[in-house]
């Protein structure tokens, strides 16, 4: 089913199977939402959103699917907490963002912000190593991103990983834990439901 | 006199702590020691997904927690841990799983390991200051470290969201100033105790993280503060490497050491690591 919403843009589409199913996936009590902005006053990170987080809930109730997936609110959330700490309904407002970022996740609503690849390069460490090794996390994630031809970052790319490698900070060579079978056998069953 | 019972729980370090927090585990080893807390390592930990895992799938998230918390469960103690951002996630799992036991059986099927939810997930600056106690750790006190102002920063994984981390107040929580209190430092009342430190952004939007760092550091020179204290290698790493004012900050565990009398050997071995140096704050109250 497919409702015409008349908004600032004219006439736009909003899908209420999209709103159901935030609502399913995260039992965050969205309904309860009654826009007192508490959330986006204690926001840090409002200022790079380009919807700040009460609007972003509203946009959900609506159902404005490709207007929510394709900003970059969700993906720019830090997860602080700060947010449903404060909100007066209890709404799992971080929730709530966990569910957008597995349906964008899914359905390819990615390139907005560096932030997926971030998360995929994270996580395809962890897969290989069973932990983190930080040195190859930031170079793939700095070569896939292109960062590290960001000419006017490189002085200060360079004094931090000058600082961090003169003080041991950085392992050269990857921690490998015994169990890596067992960790791959969790990736593919949690990757095997997501399709 | 207080008994001298040893504490036993099984440790989690995570990652950060064995490449860029190498001072922060060696420091908790060490207070964890002249306290007789005995952190026995898990075996073959993994790493608990971070927010990476959460943001990318509901029930990776709470596996990569549950491989571990199966393996201290087996060792029959609770688990300690020191990074406030795996501290989260692990005791995010166990609610979630003691919530649903239809998930706790499904997770136990992905991790292929039994996990009955049964142990709990404590970071230790909550071991410290409230297993250990802050009478124990006063009367244990060496060198208490007189006229040294201080800025106890929290961040949000050690208090947020409150239901799930069950520390200590969300919005003005003490615990860490009263641990600095104890071993003699003077901790400040400042603004931005529970303010985010940029946390994931870290490599994704810098810009952020230097703003919301200087932020930190300037609300803590402010209110007086020669320096700020952590509980979390993320928070520290981001303080140190993105701010641009030169406000130093400590781990919570290694003046905790210091003041317990760990060798000035030792605990130089972890300033040196240190990017900001806080050497200057320490040698202005005479205390190294
Ligand atoms: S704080 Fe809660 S009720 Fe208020 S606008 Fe935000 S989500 Fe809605
Ligand atoms: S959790 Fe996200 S939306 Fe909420 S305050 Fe933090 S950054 Fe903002």
């Amino acid at each position: 089913m497919t409702v015409r919403l008349i908004s600032e843009r004219g006439t736009e589409s909003a899908d209420p199977a999209f709103t159901q199913e935030v609502l399913g996936a995260s039992a965050a009590h969205l309904e309860r939402c009654y826009q007192c902005q508490a959330c986006s006053s204690g926001c840090a990170f409002a200022y790079i959103f380009d919807y700040a987080p009460h609007q972003l809930l509203r946009m959900v109730q609506l159902g404005l699917k490709d207007r929510v997936l394709e900003s970059k609110t969700y993906w720019l959330c830090a997860s602080c907490e700060t947010c449903a700490t404060r909100c007066p309904n209890d709404i799992e407002i971080v929730q709530i963002m966990d569910t957008l970022r597995h349906i964008a996740f899914r359905e390819g609503y990615t390139k907005q912000t560096p932030l997926p690849l971030f998360h995929r390069t994270f996580l395809g460490g962890v897969k290989s190593y069973g932990k983190v090794f930080e040195l190859m996390l930031i170079l793939r994630y700095m070569l896939t991103s292109r960062d590290i031809f960001k000419l006017s970052e490189l002085p200060n790319n360079m004094k931090m990983g000058f600082n961090m490698f003169s003080r041991g900070k950085l392992a050269v060579l990857p921690d490998k834990i015994k169990g890596r079978a067992n960790i791959k056998r969790i990736f593919q069953q949690t990757e095997k439901k997501n399709g | 006199m207080a008994e001298s019972k040893t504490l036993k729980y099984g440790y989690y370090p995570g990652c950060s702590l064995e490449a860029t927090a190498k001072e922060y585990n060696e420091s908790v080893r060490a207070s964890a020691k002249l306290l007789d807390v005995e952190l026995v390592e898990l075996d073959d930990w993994n790493c608990c997904g971070a927010s990476s895992g959460h943001c990318t799938d509901p029930e990776l998230s709470l596996a990569l927690p549950a491989r571990n918390l199966a393996i201290a469960e087996k060792l029959g103690h609770d688990l300690a841990l020191s990074c406030a951002a795996c501290f989260l996630r692990f005791k995010q799992t166990n609610h979630d799983l003691r919530a649903n036991d239809e998930l706790r059986q499904r997770i136990e099927q992905i991790i292929d390991a039994p996990y009955q939810a049964k142990i709990e997930a404590r970071h230790v600056l909550d071991i410290f200051a409230r297993e250990v106690g802050l009478e124990k750790i006063q009367e244990r006190v060496k060198k208490p470290l007189k006229g040294l102002k201080l800025a106890a920063y929290y961040g949000c994984y050690l208090v947020r969201p409150p239901k799930v981390t069950q520390l200590d107040d969300p919005e003005n929580p003490m615990i860490m100033d009263n641990l600095l209190t104890t071993i003699g430092a003077e901790p400040v009342d400042w603004s931005h105790k529970v303010e985010c430190c940029g946390g994931g952004l870290l490599l994704a939007r810098t810009d952020v993280v230097v703003k919301l760092c200087n932020d930190l550091c300037q609300a803590a020179l402010d209110a007086g503060a020669v320096a700020l204290v952590t509980a979390c290698p993320l928070c520290q790493a981001n303080i140190e490497l993105r701010q641009t004012i030169g406000v130093p900050a400590f781990y919570f565990s290694e003046l905790l050491a210091l003041s317990l009398g760990t060798s000035e050997k030792e605990f130089k071995s972890w300033m040196k690591r240190h990017i900001q140096n806080p050497v200057p704050a320490l040698k202005a109250q005479n205390l190294i």
